[in-house]
């Protein structure tokens, strides 16, 4: 607690920060796309925390400790929004300008929210099925392969600046992220019944 | 300093003198420390050639404690005042101890303090003071045997540790007076001191059940960094539990009904231990305990015996291994090898058990008992400076989602499980009364929805925001996690660009002024070369500071600084050097703050410089 605060009270003394003015993809070298080298990404990311973890700054003095776990703490934020596409396909979009507002955002497209609805439906009803860890995986991978469609949809889109479509195509996709997060949740309850 | 390094290879500078590190394994039933010791990491034995130290503090009436064997061997005759596996209260509350007080035989002391205090001869501690008693006698070892004071240490946590849990370890380590480089989390450790011998490239699992704890990690090892995918484990399973359900079999094999005497709890938990160890060996063996009549019972204890009390909570690590590799995004065929860490893992139903499990015989080369200080110990020795040209690189997770508390008692995940750390994330806040000018934030940690279900991190009050309309301010809370897995937390009102001040008060941890207090109590019982040992810290501190602000201006100063802000910074390491020569403490702890604040914007224009040459390199190498 002491450490905390003296770091803490350091910290509001010194307000010099480091420079976060580039964007994800310049701070890699990478081109501003959606297709990405990932293991180029994922080796530039290694190089950058080689510089900049607190580990490497473990002995030296409190201001550069608190530098480093600040621009450490960048880039891995940089890191993993680049390295998943749809966190990599929204980040493209913001860097273009476009806004994404939580309240006013849905998807208007009618055959998706079927689609969604029937989803939920067959994840609500996967307790009763006789093999529900079986029925847990068709849906799985029916959310996987939408994802793939949409990642593609968003491809093409963004390539034609075509904005608002790329835009829907990302709303789809957390659509489809929120439903994963929640059959994950369920696998685990399945899961911890068993035991 | 690393950064020096990388910015001019060439240059020479003064030649570090070696840095005394150490890596310390904390554990529930045994400590260890270790340190590399030309080129290569041991661990530390007491006069014996011991190298583990029993967990175990005894209290005596004149206020002193002996930790280690002795004090084991005492458990059974004075249960009340040696106190064995306090790690497992450290980072609890009140409310914990309920849940876990039946198993410990000790005299808590009913108050109505967060933080639970253990009654003992030599009066209430807190598990926090107990398990420094522990440190004490680690930090005194390692500079016995290294002949000199420690720079600093790394110390081990489970990965699943809390931050609760981990601030009380960080808060035991000042209390014994060691300065701690970085809390490492055990898998990683033991990961650090496999991955070096093998040299091999892949994912691997650490599985690690100590006395109480579990924790499994699924790491992946490239070209020298490991990065931690995934981990999962129960901070309050492990061999102890392993102890318990033997323990209970043997009670009801006794026909015992009455358990309220101490004494006879503990004698039976002992023997419980002991076939536990017998049957690594054996298929069955005979343990003796003397009940209170004085009179002495025999029973046979079998190995299928054993599995079967066993074998659910064995069940149980491997749920959370199952977990453990979903988060990961890897099946079991995906894993290159299992590595095996902590003495429980000896018992041979564990290792059948795991091994049918992930596919593949575990790795148990490196004695598990060791191998966690040792990696410790290698960390300790980069950290310290000792090799500015090391490559390894340990990129660590935070275990437990972190969220707020909003409306209805539910929690908002602020930064998922498994998101590699230091992090930040920030949160936008605002008021909803006219002129508010305070806020508080309940931070949580846990994976389920409701508030209740999870585990309470700390309070924030945030005050200080400038009085605005209600709904008008934009309070920017930043969410910080550093590298030793602990929260910060900072806030800033956007449209003033005020920064509100914040407050913490922990859940289950104790408040600064406690900790101080603590701290003072402990300097006025030491010898008087305490302090003279404190000067010495600071003027050495001193020296370093001054070392390193002239190597970083003959590197980069002209080009860096203008003639003004090169003489401010000059100008501070002078009276840096003043004051050094004098033995006034406080002097030099200012004048070395002095110098840190003339040049905050020479290092960060070091830092960004850093970061520019490194992507320019990358950029030359596009174009060949």
């Amino acid at each position: 607690m002491r450490l905390r605060r003296e770091l803490y009270g350091l910290a509001a003394s010194m307000s010099v920060d480091l420079d976060f003015s580039k964007s994800y993809f310049e701070l890699f070298g990478l081109p501003e796309s959606f297709e990405i080298d990932t293991a180029q990404l994922a080796e530039r990311y290694r190089t950058l925390q080689a510089t900049l973890h607190p580990d490497r700054f473990a002995s030296a003095s409190d201001q550069e400790r608190r530098l480093s776990v600040q621009g450490a703490s960048w880039i891995n934020e940089a890191y993993e929004t680049l390295k998943v596409p749809l966190s990599r396909a929204r980040y493209l979009l913001t860097l273009k300008g476009v806004d994404f507002n939580a309240d006013k955002d849905t998807a208007s497209d009618p055959a998706f929210l079927m689609q969604q609805i029937e989803l939920r439906e067959q994840l609500e009803e996967v307790d009763t099925q006789p093999d529900p860890f079986s029925a847990l995986d068709q849906i799985s991978r029916a959310i996987r392969e939408r994802n793939l469609e949409l990642q593609e949809q968003f491809a093409g889109a963004y390539a034609a600046d075509e904005l608002e479509t790329a835009r829907q195509a990302v709303l789809k996709m957390q659509f489809f992220n929120r439903l994963f997060d929640e059959l994950r949740r369920k696998e685990e309850k399945l899961e911890e019944t068993l035991m | 300093m690393a950064l020096l390094q990388i910015s001019e290879p060439g240059m020479s500078t003064k030649p570090h003198e070696h840095r005394l590190a150490a890596g310390i394994d904390l554990g529930t039933t045994n400590s260890l420390v270790a340190t590399v010791r030309s080129g290569s990491p041991v661990t530390l034995t007491d006069e014996e050639g011991r190298y583990l130290l029993p967990s175990v503090v005894r209290y005596l009436s004149d206020g002193g404690a002996v930790v280690g064997f002795e004090a084991r061997q005492a458990a059974a005759e004075d249960p009340l005042n040696t106190i064995a596996s306090i790690k497992r209260l450290m980072g609890r509350g009140r409310e914990d101890v309920k849940t876990l007080a039946g198993r410990l035989p000790y005299h808590f002391v009913d108050t109505e303090a967060k933080v639970p205090r253990i009654h003992t001869a030599a009066g209430d501690l807190t598990a926090m003071q107990i398990s420094a008693d522990i440190l004490r006698v680690l930090k005194q070892r390692a500079e016995e045997s290294l002949g000199g004071d420690l720079t600093g240490v790394v110390i081990t946590v489970p990965a699943y540790f809390d931050d609760a849990q981990r601030q009380a370890t960080k808060d035991a380590a000042t209390l014994a007076g060691l300065n701690v480089f970085r809390l490492l989390n055990e898998p990683t450790a033991a990961a650090v001191a496999y991955g070096l011998d093998q040299g091999g490239e892949g994912i691997i699992a650490v599985y690690d059940l100590g006395g109480g704890t579990f924790d499994i990690s699924l790491l992946r090892l490239n070209k020298g960094v490991f990065e931690v995918l995934s981990t999962g484990g129960d901070s309050a399973l492990g061999g102890d539990d392993f102890d318990h359900a033997v323990a209970e079999w043997m009670i009801e094999q006794l026909g015992i009904t009455d358990t309220s005497d101490p004494k006879l709890m503990r004698r039976i938990l002992n023997a419980a231990h002991e076939a536990k160890l017998a049957l690594t060996d054996h298929e069955e063996t005979m343990v003796s305990v003397e009940l209170e009549n004085g009179v002495s019972r025999e029973l046979i204890i079998s190995r299928s015996q054993m599995n079967e009390l066993i074998d659910p909570l064995i069940s149980k690590t491997i749920m959370a291994c199952r977990r453990a590799l979903r988060d990961a995004g890897v099946a079991t065929e995906d894993v290159l090898d299992v590595v095996m860490v902590g003495g429980s893992t000896r018992v041979p139903r564990v290792r059948e058990r795991i091994g049918e499990f992930f596919g593949k015989p575990p790795l148990v080369d490196i004695d598990p008992d060791q191998v966690v200080a040792i990696g410790a110990a290698i960390q300790a020795d980069i950290l310290a400076g000792n090799k500015p040209d090391e490559e390894m690189l340990l990129l660590d997770v935070i275990p437990l989602s972190l969220g707020i508390e909003t409306m209805g008692g539910l929690v908002e995940k602020i930064i998922p499980r498994n998101t590699t750390i230091p992090v930040a994330r920030a949160q936008e806040f605002t008021t909803f009364k006219d002129g508010q000018t305070a806020m508080s934030i309940h931070v949580i940690q846990g994976e389920r929805e409701v508030v209740d279900e999870c585990r309470s991190l700390a309070r924030f009050a945030l005050r200080d925001i400038p009085p605005l309309v209600a709904g008008a301010a934009r309070i920017r809370v930043t969410f910080q996690v550093d590298a030793d897995g602990l929260l910060n937390v900072e806030a800033r009102e956007e449209t003033t660009g005020a920064s509100a001040s914040v407050e913490v008060k922990p859940s289950y941890g104790l408040t600064d002024s406690e900790i101080e207090h603590m701290l003072k109590d402990s300097m006025a019982h030491a010898r008087d070369d305490m302090q003279a040992r404190a000067l010495r810290e600071q003027q050495v501190e001193a020296e370093r500071v001054i070392e390193a602000i002239e190597a970083a201006l003959r590197t980069d100063g002209a080009e860096l600084l203008n003639e003004q802000e090169m003489a401010h910074i000059e100008s501070a390491r002078d009276a840096l050097r003043q004051a050094r020569q004098g033995d006034d403490m406080e002097a030099i702890k200012q004048a070395i703050k002095a110098v840190e604040v003339a040049s905050e914007e020479y290092v960060a224009r070091r830092m960004n410089k850093s970061v520019q040459s490194m992507m320019a390199g990358h950029k030359v190498e596009e174009f060949e």
